[in-house]
């Protein structure tokens, strides 16, 4: 039961093959059998989830069930769900039951599909190794001495580990398609403005956006048409008509025009990650598609730029944990002044208080300028590079991060080393382009993954590009041992 | 960039976020090093360039002020570590 697709767990549930109490069962004990080993999870609470599915089983009963009704999916832990500890990976937050849900919680709860629990993730979504999280790290199903990646770290080794069907995911910076990378997922992150962030806690809010962690691009395309849509409450999220990402999934790629940028494959990229990624070039050769040449002449700006737009919007947004309204407080302090400074001491971590400080920094009397300013034209620069590229192609393709998991500590202690994971999906987000990570490779056991790169709303055709790689390939089958 | 304790204590001061001596030199080594890297923007040629604020060009949208949520006020007043009746409360700060 768990290698079933989402399409084989929605037609299983309304043939009355399984309930979803006994679906949700199912993965429950497979929690309580596997997290330990990986920490994937952060909150699990079974009276919750089985009154859920309990209550999907009626409604499946009816014949009124939509295509995830009832079936379990693991939230991030970085959106807000009623009745939930919700901490986004802080001890900020430790104590915070959420009293409401954010507007991608309300819409798996609209088709009564049951929520699993909630996964580990970096501290703030700050980390590519989910290393930073107060809850501990999480560690790759491939292999537990390797980092998942992050920040949805968590959410990548519930699903890798067949711990949860799919699960929900967030990309300020490469969160959702790093770890599908490291873990051997699908993993898309929409266009900006697709997916509403309303309820779901922001750290860099130009770039953060919602999307799915599955095992294929259909799973994807399941997920998706839950996710997406247009919400009043976020005032960035796109009135657009809703889309079914299903539709056209399989339709032939011939004469598709895939755009190699020669920046993704220079110095930095693991070699045997480039031999995969060049196989998986050939695949789509075979399928038809045309090779073209391009470049992304600023992608190398795109980190520094990064670190200090992100930081600068997260120093503004973090501002809000001060010990107030809700979340820590420090015991003991002499006025207003000691109790926030001391709030905010105790209970941040080191990254996130770095970056608090960077974005302080650049933000600050005589820098503005030449910090956030310049950063903000030289994201106009990146971002055009894009459109001039796909005047020449269809989709880009590229390896989706420099190298495999890496072990556990092994770039802690240095955050540019750490940075680096993420100069192949940082770009995407800077020009609020839909990026999507599959799996195309192992080098000793450890997965590689591919990313795609479309237009502003091309997510139907990375998927369907996606999908296309995947009904002729089985990269995306294979799982981690020791969780069977 | 190279940063003295007291201007790493400074910038932590503005971020409302306590840090001792032993931190203060910890921390300015790690943003020395970022700095460093935030740094290769200097040389990029940006004359003439808008700066791009958001991922795509929206205009703020607006929508009617009219209640859509239950009333979560005892909710969320229960996660606060102090209150007083509908209030927050905090260390005096007007003697």
């Amino acid at each position: 039961m768990e290698k079933l697709s989402l399409r084989e767990l929605s037609e299983g549930l309304k043939a009355r093959k399984f309930s979803s109490v006994e679906l949700t069962q199912f993965f429950l004990d497979r929690l309580e059998k596997y997290n330990l080993s990986i920490n994937a999870f952060i909150s699990i609470d079974k009276d919750k989830s089985l009154a859920m599915a309990s209550r999907s089983d009626s409604i499946i009963k009816e014949g009124k069930q939509d295509y995830l009704t009832g079936v379990p999916i693991a939230q991030k832990d970085i959106f807000c769900a009623e009745g939930w500890k919700t901490t986004c990976g802080s001890k900020m937050l430790d104590n915070f039951i959420s009293p409401y849900d954010a507007t991608v919680i309300r819409k798996f709860n609209e088709i009564s599909a049951v929520n699993l629990g909630k996964t580990n993730m970096d501290e703030f979504a700050m980390g590519s190794s989910n290393e930073t999280s107060y809850y501990g790290n999480v560690k790759n199903p491939w292999n537990i001495k390797n980092v998942p990646g992050g920040s949805s770290g968590g959410s990548a080794a519930a699903v890798a580990a067949m711990l949860a069907p799919a699960a929900t995911a967030t990309d300020t910076g490469g969160s959702i398609r790093q770890p599908a990378s490291l873990c051997g997922l699908t993993g898309l992150k929409p266009t900006y403005g697709l997916v509403s962030r309303y309820g779901m806690i922001a750290f860099a809010s130009s770039l953060d956006q919602a999307g799915p962690m599955c095992h294929s691009a259909e799973d994807c395309a399941a997920m998706l048409n839950v996710m997406s849509g247009h919400d009043s409450k976020d005032s960035t999220s796109i009135e657009r008509e809703k889309e079914n990402y299903l539709n056209g999934i399989k339709d032939p790629i011939k004469g598709l025009k895939i755009g190699i940028p020669k920046e993704f494959f220079s110095e930095g990229l693991d070699p045997d990650v480039e031999k995969i990624i060049e196989q998986g070039i050939n695949e789509y050769k075979k399928l038809g598609a045309e090779i073209v040449d391009i470049s992304l002449p600023n992608n190398h700006l795109s980190i520094p730029v990064y670190y200090v737009i992100a930081p600068a919007e997260a120093s503004s947004n973090l501002s809000r944990y001060d010990g107030v309204r809700y979340g820590y407080r420090t015991k003991e302090y002499d006025d207003l002044m000691d109790m926030y400074c001391k709030t905010r001491e105790e209970g941040f971590g080191d990254e996130v208080k770095r970056r608090i400080m960077i974005g302080t920094y650049v933000l600050s009397a005589g820098y503005y300028d030449a910090y956030y300013l310049k950063a903000q034209k030289i994201r106009r620069l990146i971002s055009e590079d894009f459109s001039k590229a796909f005047k020449k192609c269809d989709v880009i393709l590229g390896p989706s991060a420099p190298s495999v998991a890496f072990p556990i500590g092994d770039k802690k202690e240095d955050p540019l080393k750490m940075y680096m994971q993420d100069v192949y999906t940082i770009s995407t987000n800077l020009a609020g382009l839909p990026g999507l990570s599959m799996p195309a490779g192992l080098i000793n056991n450890l997965p590689v993954g591919m990313q795609l790169i479309g237009n502003y709303f091309s997510e139907a055709k990375l998927l369907n590009v996606a999908n296309m790689f995947q009904m002729n390939t089985d990269w995306h089958r294979l799982s981690p041992k020791g969780f069977e | 960039m190279k940063f003295n304790n007291d201007e790493i204590k400074k910038i932590a001061h503005l971020a409302r976020i306590n840090i001792n001596e032993l931190e203060a030199s910890q921390v300015s080594e790690k943003l020395e090093g970022i700095l460093g890297l935030i740094e290769q923007m200097t040389k990029v040629n940006t004359d003439g360039i808008e700066p791009m604020a958001h991922a795509l060009d929206i205009n703020q949208p607006l929508r009617q002020d009219k209640v859509t949520e239950a009333d979560i006020r005892k909710k969320s007043l229960d996660l606060s570590e102090e209150t007083d009746q509908s209030l927050f409360i905090v260390p005096r700060v007007i003697e």
